[in-house]
């Protein structure tokens, strides 16, 4: 269900950086270490939620676009309805399934993001 | 490339009283662009802002020489800025780079919206980012090398394009493009000199003295003064104190007030929801650079994943519409 990047491309990220040959005192390589921690939890918030959060939006997106299907076809379905303004960006149903899949993927991405609280409760 | 011998080589041309060059340190962060701390040992305090060899400019970038001659600009205008101290030649063995001055203070946003010692500049932070950049959008744009005019319109169909292209399915962004563009502002009477990425990270802030510098103008164009008003507002770069809208350390009507007049809440806050919607774009293109191969770290994939905050934001925005 998420993509730029896969679980796999971080997967394969983190491996990368692990083969690298460590550089003692090196301020870049002490920022990607950092990040590479982030890529793990990611990918473990991922394990857990990403296949009930993928269930989920297919029923959302089957109500919205009143078609069965899998996660790919229907979101993209929705993308290019939006694309030629088959359905209004201020549609209130639309509204409720983009609020839903934006919490939905920042909880995997960055759970501590402060916009999550601004969009729950601001 | 050996950047802390050449830049050995180079001292003598940066102060007339040194012999060499010390400390020569690649600052963490920015893969687009090296920045160095060095130290000549006269004690002068400097950083070498350098395109890395072989690396491709990014398509809205500035050459490194325009940067420094806007930077110099800004300061003429009353801006606070680093002064320039030298424009690299080919001779000197750096490729396309500059040198200037080296501030004391602090760019990490997250150090500056918490900590206590920033705590006695933040109240006045807003008001102070509006006044530097009425200075910096009053500078002559005659005189100034050759820059991109942008506008509302124009920056949305660019971004939609590059979003295209990556061919990502995101129907936030994709509903963002529609909406913006139904609300975007007509292209201002008269464009003025943009920094084109005022915020956290780029602005350095001193305990005591506040904002004393610029930084990062690789991205200045001229365009609608609403833009960098906007772009300081985003979201991704309030470090968690979301409820201030300005930088996470404070209001609208503060920033406002700082810059003068001129420019209504409502136009500010369109170009922080396209501000939004750009590096939600932005961070896909940048993962896409790992995808292609072209640069296969682990940050350019975890940028990639960044995307979804802009998505919380804009779907706030879309709310409140």
């Amino acid at each position: 269900m998420i993509s730029h990047p896969t679980a796999a491309e971080l997967t394969e990220g983190i491996a990368a950086f692990e083969a690298e040959p460590a550089i003692p005192g090196d301020a870049r390589q002490a920022f990607l270490a950092r990040v590479t921690e982030n890529a793990r939890a990611t990918l473990a918030r991922e394990a857990e939620h990403g296949a009930r959060l993928e269930a989920e939006a297919v029923e959302r997106l089957s109500a919205l676009m009143g078609e069965t299907g899998d996660f790919t076809m229907l979101n993209a379905k929705l993308c290019e309805a939006l694309r030629e303004g088959a359905i209004d960006p201020r549609d209130p149903a639309l509204l409720a399934h983009l609020r839903a899949t934006a919490i939905g993927q920042i909880a995997i991405d960055q759970p501590t993001y402060g916009g999550l609280a601004a969009l729950r409760d601001g | 490339m050996d950047v802390a011998a050449a830049l050995d080589r180079l001292a003598p041309r940066l102060s007339p009283t040194a012999t060499g060059a010390v400390n020569a340190r690649r600052l963490s962060g920015g893969a687009s662009l090296e920045t160095w701390a060095f130290d000549l040992d006269d004690g002068t305090p400097l950083i070498l802002r350098r395109r890395p060899d072989g690396a491709a400019m990014r398509e809205t970038a500035l050459p490194l020489a325009s940067e420094a001659a806007l930077i110099r600009a800004a300061d003429q205008a009353g801006a606070p800025a680093p002064s320039v101290v030298h424009v690299c030649e080919p001779a000197d063995g750096l490729g396309e780079a500059y040198v200037m001055r080296r501030l004391e203070g602090e760019t990490l946003g997250r150090r500056i919206v918490r900590d206590e010692a920033f705590a006695g500049v933040r109240p006045d932070l807003a008001w102070r980012c509006g006044e530097v950049l009425a200075r910096i959008h009053a500078v002559p744009t005659e005189a100034l090398p050759e820059l991109a005019t942008s506008d509302a319109r124009g920056e949305l169909a660019r971004y939609e394009d590059i979003y295209r292209q990556l061919g990502a399915q995101r129907p936030i962004l994709e509903a963002a493009f529609r909406w913006l563009e139904e609300i975007a502002p007509p292209p201002p009477q008269r464009p003025v000199l943009v920094h084109g990425d005022f915020r956290n990270g780029n602005l350095m802030i001193h305990p005591t003295d506040g904002l004393v510098g610029v930084l990062d103008w690789e991205l200045a164009h001229l365009g609608d003064p609403a833009e960098d008003l906007g772009w300081i507002c985003v979201n991704s770069w309030r470090f968690g104190e979301w409820r201030k809208p300005v930088g996470g350390f404070g209001d609208y009507a503060e920033l406002l007030a700082g810059y003068g007049g001129g420019i209504s809440l409502e136009r500010v806050k369109f170009w922080q929801a396209l501000g939004s919607l750009k590096w939600g774009v932005m961070c896909l293109m940048m993962y896409s650079s790992f995808a292609t191969g072209q640069d296969r770290s682990i940050e350019r994939a975890m940028i990639g994943r960044r995307t979804s905050e802009t998505e919380v934001d804009l779907v706030k925005l879309m709310e409140g519409a």
